[in-house]
């Protein structure tokens, strides 16, 4: 089915094709559509919509119906990703499946509620305190929100992880074109389920990726979830090796699987000499700046995270082993650019354009700041 | 010994005792009473979950062998009406300390009263925060002492029995470690009710609250409530004098308007039948 959707539709609608049947949500602009819609959409399929005290009740919620056997999202914006941070974290350490939608808006604060910003690229990251597994998905394009939404979803099942869709609030808000398969037709991605008696189940023992079979609340297996750290049954422990262990795993389900966990598209890379990284609505800006300069006979490309987080640290090298510069726009004030400068270590002159005054970045100034820089 | 086979049967078998309660805290006590009306119940243990915050009280999750589900502190509620949602016909019950369920998730509390929420909530309230070595909590009494309130304590505190009364609880009751048999028998009658149902389970903690306040030996601690807390229809012939030093135990609410759930469910249902 051919429809006109904005960017925030498309992802609630994605949400439930995949299966998501729980959400808890607490209202923010830019994000509140996909609330509004879950609140209508999900009794309609059985499943289960709640407003929330405020987001530290809808991140702990959501996890509370995942461990209850229902795939379960929120939606929020900046004020509200910072109230989600510690049970972020418990997602995390409880290897809890969970998407957070984060359409984001200028900061810090209440910063600017209806503008595009891309300043919570850090705080998905690293927003919660200590070493924590998490992916992070940027798409461009509401189509591609369709479908980031549905592999977030996935990706959050298979390991076992919150996952964190960023949204920038003009593409959340911008209506395109979309084919919209139907729902019945995307496949469902079940989680993997133990096999074993309750009495030979080990909660927390990795398979060979690293991730535990899930046990849901009520299927018969009785065990523990604590966000302290723990051993493979589930409960406490201060042993160092038995910590290390648990770390190592916890944070290898992401290190040891990048390659099925990124996504990247190269556009017009075959022969540049040039190349824009960008995200998100930035990186349509660079794909009509590309056009432009192109004409003008300037050979230079487009490297596009989709996965903005494990980082696409060997594909960015290997992208850019023929590139004389590459320039990072960006609605912040330098977070890709700070982590192609680590990837790349000094190799490659890295040329930031960064914009906060809650306006997008035009094709006309990126052209003109890189035939200066040229 | 029949009471101890009770217990036993609910502790875990591949946890590694001992526990982490220090000795004569109430606890314990509480804890026997929360499993003897699980017990009383006669339901499948798959089909109980235990959700705690974070506290020594909120330790009891560890212990037994059900689902069980330790969150972060004050989140508790948050965390269950999730659980609540997926899993409607599952009994659902929290366990949190006065200051997790009070203070740092005061708010959540006060939102799933009103709501109405399928929870069974048993506050174990030592009126003091006890796993971070006895600060003062939302339900230290004015006066009393606490690490951050050496000279006595200046803020005025929470009836956390008021407070879910005041907010719509379908069932609020309070016992202490001393009474028992109160106290189970008002958590078993509270997992028996739809909605939100409240059992604040006073009790003592002679490491903290007992040390800073001429309470120190757990004995002291519970003769404290034995001749203290009075019921409530006693209670209410008080002067106001008296009740000034003596506290109301017993039955505050039992009434039965639906709970969320069972309006949720049928909301799916109408919806479905419309479509
Ligand atoms: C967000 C957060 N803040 C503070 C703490 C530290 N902390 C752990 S337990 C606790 C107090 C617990 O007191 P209470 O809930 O009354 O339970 P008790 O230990 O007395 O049983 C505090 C403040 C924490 N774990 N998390
Ligand atoms: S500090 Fe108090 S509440 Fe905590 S275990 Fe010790 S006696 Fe019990």
């Amino acid at each position: 089915m051919i429809k006109l959707l904005q960017g925030n539709e498309a992802c609630a609608y994605a949400a439930l094709a995949a299966g998501v049947r729980f959400f808890a949500g607490y209202p923010i602009t830019p994000s509140t559509e996909i609330a509004e819609i879950m609140s209508m959409e999900l009794p309609k399929r059985g499943g289960k919509f709640i407003q929330m005290e405020d987001e530290l009740a809808s991140m702990a919620a959501i996890i509370g119906g995942s461990l209850g056997g229902l795939k379960s999202m929120t939606a929020t914006s900046g004020p509200g990703l910072s109230l989600m941070q510690e049970n972020i974290g418990y997602a995390s350490i409880t290897e809890t499946p969970t998407l957070i939608v984060n359409v984001q808006r200028g900061g810090p604060s209440t910063g600017l509620p209806t503008m595009p910003s891309q300043s919570d690229i850090m705080a998905a990251k690293w927003g919660s305190h200590g070493d924590h597994p998490i992916i992070v998905t940027y798409p461009h394009t509401v189509p591609e929100i369709y479908n980031e939404t549905i592999r977030s979803v996935y990706l959050s099942e298979k390991y076992r992880v919150p996952v964190i869709l960023l949204l920038d609030e003009v593409i959340g808000h911008m209506r395109e074109k979309i084919e919209i398969p139907d729902e019945n037709t995307i496949e469902k991605f079940d989680r993997k389920v133990p096999t074993v008696p309750n009495d030979w189940f080990f909660p927390f023992e990795g398979n060979l990726e690293g991730v535990p079979p899930f046990a849901s609340f009520g299927e018969g297996y009785r065990y523990h979830v604590t966000g302290l750290v723990h051993d493979v049954d589930g409960f406490p422990t201060s042993k160092h090796s038995q910590i290390e262990r648990f770390m190592n795993r916890l944070i290898g389900k992401i290190d040891n699987n990048v390659n099925d966990i990124l996504k990247w598209e190269e556009y017009n890379m075959e022969d540049a000499e040039y190349a824009i990284l960008a995200a998100g609505c930035i990186a349509r800006t660079a794909r009509d700046t590309i056009k432009v300069l192109r004409e003008k006979g300037i050979k230079i490309g487009l490297i596009r995270p989709v996965t903005i987080w494990p980082f696409m640290e060997q594909p960015l090298i290997n992208a850019t082993k023929k590139i004389k510069k590459l320039f990072v726009p960006e609605l912040n004030l330098g977070m890709l650019s700070l982590e192609a400068n680590r990837v790349l270590k000094g190799k490659l002159e890295v040329c930031p354009y960064n914009k906060i005054n809650g306006e997008i970045i035009y094709p006309s100034e990126l052209e003109k700041f890189i035939e200066e820089e040229i | 010994m029949i009471e101890q086979s009770v217990v036993h049967k609910y502790l875990r078998k591949n946890k590694k005792f001992p526990h982490i309660w220090c000795p004569g805290c109430g606890h314990g006590v509480i804890m026997g009473s929360l499993l003897r009306a699980i017990d009383k119940m006669g339901v499948d243990r798959n089909n109980v979950a235990v959700i705690s915050g974070i506290g020594c009280s909120s330790r009891t999750p560890t212990y037994l062998d059900f689902n069980t589900l330790h969150t972060t502190h004050g989140r508790a509620l948050a965390f269950a009406t999730g659980v609540k949602l997926a899993r409607p016909d599952m009994l659902v019950i929290v366990v949190m300390g006065d200051g997790d369920a009070v203070g740092i998730g005061g708010n959540h509390f006060i939102h799933a009263a009103r709501r109405n929420m399928d929870l069974k909530v048993v506050v174990y309230n030592n009126n003091i925060y006890g796993m971070t070595g006895g600060q003062a909590s939302p339900t230290t009494p004015s006066g009393k002492k606490a690490t951050t309130a050496r000279y006595g304590n200046i803020e005025r505190s929470f009836d956390i029995c008021d407070l879910a009364r005041s907010t719509g609880a379908n069932y609020v009751a309070r016992a202490t470690s001393y009474h028992v048999k109160q106290l189970e028998n008002y958590i078993y009658k509270s997992f028996n009710k739809k909605g939100f149902t409240v059992v604040e389970a006073v009790t003592h903690c002679p490491t903290t609250y007992g040390r800073l306040n001429s309470l120190k030996e757990p004995v002291a601690g519970m003769e404290f409530q034995k001749n203290n807390f009075i019921m409530k229809n006693l209670w209410d012939k008080l002067s106001d004098e008296e009740k000034q030093v003596k506290f109301p135990m017993g039955e505050f609410v039992d009434v039965d308007k639906e709970g969320f759930v069972t309006k949720y469910l049928n909301l799916i249902e109408s919806v479905r039948q419309g479509d």
